[in-house]
């Protein structure tokens, strides 16, 4: 015990100039430098990916307009696409993607809010025990899977009953509506459990039914987060490529009803660019198919951080 | 009608809708499994696929999903843990930091067919590697990316301050503190996200139809040098994954029993995905238990 | 209601020139962006005495306590003067690492690593380069015996920290420091989450330290501070109001602020 203070000291020589001693660099600064590096890097690669793939899309997809010369407005009004005989009209596809997409939502939205309320609302012990697993379940499935199973199951089905391919719009969006449940249900579920626990009871207590409580209260508080859960399922519908390719029929026409052969902008690009040969107006053409998407994306981003905003304004008020 | 009654018919309608949604997994489980599973033998786990018809055994498929993955995770975890530690310690609160973030959360909103698009573009037009192994494990790296640092990050930062502020008091660096006190508590967390990512990205093939290929090479599974054009391990040889195949199959493949290998295929591809599911589960549970271990 | 107090009005103690001074500061100021939490403070800390640092919650003594060794570096920004051996510590390009080494610190609330109770004392040495096993055994035992926990664990050396006591952990988090071999030891509430018989074992241990170290004490309770300090600082509302000897502050408090709050008044 009666060792002094610096007996044990590793790395300082008995100094006792401590001006030096106290601004020397040290191991300790020397690991910071270094993994200030090494965070920074990683984070500059991410920050780097992210830049050249908006610049390296965005500037292939405009190449169709400014070096073939397409007249902006045809392509998103055209409703002829042979780009080998140099028509490039984007609207079936561009219909074809709104269609499935919508469609999905709308028919997804109350399944899942109806599954939300069972999970939160109405049976919270089952809700976690078993729906929350099955649900995660149903998030795990590659999307391929779904596509098979809607080209073995749905389309062979949709044949039966209305005729024709099988092939087309309500197929896919009946593998759509499967894949963006889960994810619509899980937000829901998120926002349904964030409303304070007070609004429920006040409403309770004053003689509502758990119905009424339900609809007037808990729903409307939570409008912004299931408005949000239903844009995440739409972004996810917008850019699902496989499944939908696999059951829509990939046919680049302008959709007549919902059971004929149609296509996404996915599907036409899935389908098309193998086939092309770079820095051709086929190919130029696929890749502003690509910025749409890419756009769009960008869009329901910004959407979703709209209604955050909004959100908060409406809490601190 | 009145209040009671519309109460009465709004939980009869939700139980059915409960009903259907979990009528809807089940069938989804049950269609896979009982078409699939029966085709599924050991000669077509590690059989070789006919090139021209696509019929034949998915060995090869199945090996390139996993050097695939493991490629995948060799990169992107390096990369998602420095930039998660930069969110959780070193990023401040400023318009900077909120680019970063918005940057990350574009990433993980692409679609990963466009993650794909840009993978091709990158890897076989301009830099003309072809459709390879190390291709596709670049670009489901960038669609892992974003959610694998966002995980890390939320794991980082959900450790109490108390534990970085006893680092930082002993005169420990902020970096040495990070690894060595703060990334041991926030594992159990980080190998949970990293495995369930693993999941996804075994099952992912949007994002590989153009970069990794659409063709399994028969591979001479004697030769493990990466230098081989045949080897296995080759990281510039085209290598279909077995999600890959399921599409190829289903979409141009010839073979006449194409529903039942692509039932089989599917069934194997489930199993591998709740396989990770379940073990992400089990690892992070038991890794939680070690580490606030009362042993 | 909280009367209003003059700030101009202070009773500030200052040490003759053989007394050895271990830390000082000069005019230090705290800020948390706008909010200037605390103002002018001047103090200066003898050598191997205990310093305790009282005053109401928000009085800012413990942000006060938690600038002497940057910890409030990147949090808050904090001007003025810290003097440690003739330099200044408050500059910018001070080793802040080598600053903590030197004047450790102890938590509100224990926070050991969860690792084994030798890891948590020998993990930050092997840090600095100490590989020496037996230097890092002599290591363990002298903080444990210091911090007077040895008896209790010498036989679960290996067993993880969480699974002591809350008495036992805050112990080892002293250990923990003073197994760096710092000057200053500044400790931060360290009983305020302890029951009444660790507290005790706490300040016997305090007690026991002063002989080999400087420490300053954050605390709320004014009969510990009246236990184990030999002065006393009072801050009120981010001022320093008085610094005088433990028994002059508790018996004879020189100005009506401190009377008020000594009384039970405020606080």
């Amino acid at each position: 015990m009666e060792q002094t203070n610096s007996d044990l000291k590793p790395n300082d020589a008995r100094t006792d100039d401590w001006t030096a001693r106290l601004h020397r660099a040290t191991r300790a600064t020397r690991e910071d430098w270094l993994g200030r590096g090494i965070s920074y890097l990683c984070i500059g690669v991410i920050i780097l990916v992210v830049a050249s793939m908006l610049w390296f899309i965005t500037s292939k997809g405009i190449a169709t307009f400014t070096q073939n010369h397409v007249n902006l407005w045809k392509f998103i009004s055209g409703t002829n696409w042979s780009p080998n005989q140099g028509q490039i009209g984007a609207l079936p596809m561009i219909v074809g993607s709104f269609a499935v997409t919508f469609a999905a939502a709308i028919v997804a939205t109350p399944f899942a809010v109806g599954t939300a309320i069972f999970m939160t609302e109405i049976a919270p012990n089952k809700g976690r025990k078993f729906l929350q697993p099955v649900i995660e379940l149903l998030v795990g499935i590659p999307s391929v899977v779904y596509g098979f199973i809607g080209l073995a199951v749905v389309v062979p089905f949709m044949r039966h009953l209305v005729g024709g391919s099988g092939f087309g719009i309500i197929s896919a969006t009946f593998v759509l509506f499967v894949m963006v449940l889960p994810t619509i249900t899980t937000m829901t579920v998120d926002s349904l459990r964030a409303v304070p626990r007070f609004y429920k009871e006040a409403s309770l207590a004053l003689g509502a039914t758990r119905w009424q409580t339900v609809s007037r209260v808990i729903l409307r508080a939570a409008t912004p987060g299931i408005l949000t859960a239903i844009i995440f399922g739409m972004a996810r519908a917008f850019g699902e490529a496989l499944a939908v390719q696999m059951v829509i029929g990939n046919a680049a026409i302008m959709p007549k009803n919902l059971i004929s052969p149609a296509a996404t902008l996915t599907s036409q690009l899935t389908t098309g660019i193998g086939d092309t040969i770079d820095g051709t107006l086929p190919s130029n053409a696929l890749w502003s198919l690509a910025l749409i998407l890419l756009l769009m994306s960008l869009f329901f981003n910004a959407l979703v951080r709209l209604i955050a905003k909004r959100g908060q304004l409406s809490h601190e008020r | 009608m009145n209040a009671k009654q519309k109460d009465f018919l709004a939980t009869i309608t939700i139980n059915v809708i409960v009903a259907a949604v979990v009528g809807i997994l089940f069938f989804l489980l049950a269609y896979i499994l009982i078409s699939g599973l029966p085709h599924v033998s050991w000669s077509f786990l590690t059989g070789t696929t006919d090139s021209f018809s696509g019929a034949g055994g998915i060995g090869v498929q199945l090996f390139n999903s996993f050097y695939l993955l493991v490629l995948t995770m060799l990169i992107s975890i390096p990369i998602s843990l420095g930039a998660g530690i930069y969110l959780a310690e070193y990023a401040k609160d400023n318009w900077r930091t909120h680019l970063i973030r918005s940057a990350i959360e574009v990433l993980s909103s692409l679609p990963s067919v466009v993650v794909g698009l840009f993978g091709f573009l990158l890897f076989v037009v301009k830099f003309k590697i072809g459709f390879s192994v190390i291709s596709g494990a670049i670009a489901l790296t960038f669609f892992n990316l974003p959610l694998l640092t966002r995980n890390i990050e939320e794991s980082l930062s959900a450790v109490p301050r108390n534990q970085r502020e006893a680092g930082l008091s002993l005169g420990m660096s902020k970096w040495k503190t990070e690894i060595g006190i703060i990334l041991p508590v926030a594992l159990p967390g980080i190998v949970t996200g990293v495995v369930l990512s693993a999941g996804r990205v075994f099952g992912e093939a949007a994002a590989l139809i153009y970069t990794a290929g659409q063709s399994a090479p028969v591979t001479n599974f004697a030769d493990w040098n990466p230098m081989d054009a045949a080897s296995p391990l080759n990281p510039l040889r085209p290598a279909e994954t077995l999600a890959v195949h399921i599409w190829k199959v289903n979409t141009e493949g010839l073979a006449n029993n194409a529903a039942q290998l692509s039932a089989a295929a599917s069934a194997v591809l489930i199993i591998a995905v709740l396989l990770f599911n379940l073990g992400a589960r089990v690892l992070g549970n038991y890794l939680y238990r070690r580490v606030t271990a009362s042993k | 209601m909280l009367k209003e107090y003059s700030f101009e009005k202070t009773a500030i103690q200052t040490f003759a020139d053989n007394v050895p001074l271990a830390l000082r500061t000069e005019d230090m100021q705290v800020f948390y962006g706008s909010n200037h939490a605390m103002h002018d403070a001047s103090l200066s800390f003898p050598k191997n005495q205990i310093t305790a640092l009282i005053g109401a919650s928000g009085s800012g003594k413990s942000t006060y306590l938690r600038s002497l060794n940057r910890m409030n570096d990147g949090i808050a920004t904090v001007t003025g003067k810290i003097w440690y051996h003739d330099v200044d510590i408050n500059e910018p390009d001070v080793n802040i690492y080598e600053i903590r080494r030197h004047i450790g610190m102890v938590f509100q609330r224990p926070n050991p690593f969860s690792k084994s109770i030798r890891e948590n004392i020998i993990y930050a040495l092997r840090a600095e380069g100490i590989k020496d096993k037996q230097v890092l055994a002599e290591r363990v035992e002298r903080s444990l015996r210091g911090a007077a926990l040895w008896d209790e664990v010498k036989d679960n050396l290996d067993k993880s920290a969480l699974a002591l006591s809350g008495g036992q952990q805050q112990r080892l988090c002293i250990a923990r420091s003073i197994a760096m071999e710092p000057d200053v030891l500044l400790l931060d509430e360290p009983c305020s989450a302890l029951d009444p018989i660790s507290t005790v074992k706490v300040e016997e241990t305090l007690a026991e330290l002063r002989k080999k170290y400087t420490i300053i004490i954050v605390t709320h309770n004014m009969q510990q501070a009246a236990r184990i300090s030999s002065q006393c600082a009072f801050f009120h509302l981010g001022h320093v109001m008085e610094y005088t000897p433990t028994a002059t502050m508790f018996s004879n408090p020189q100005i009506p602020v401190t009377q008020d709050y000594i009384s039970g008044s405020f606080g």
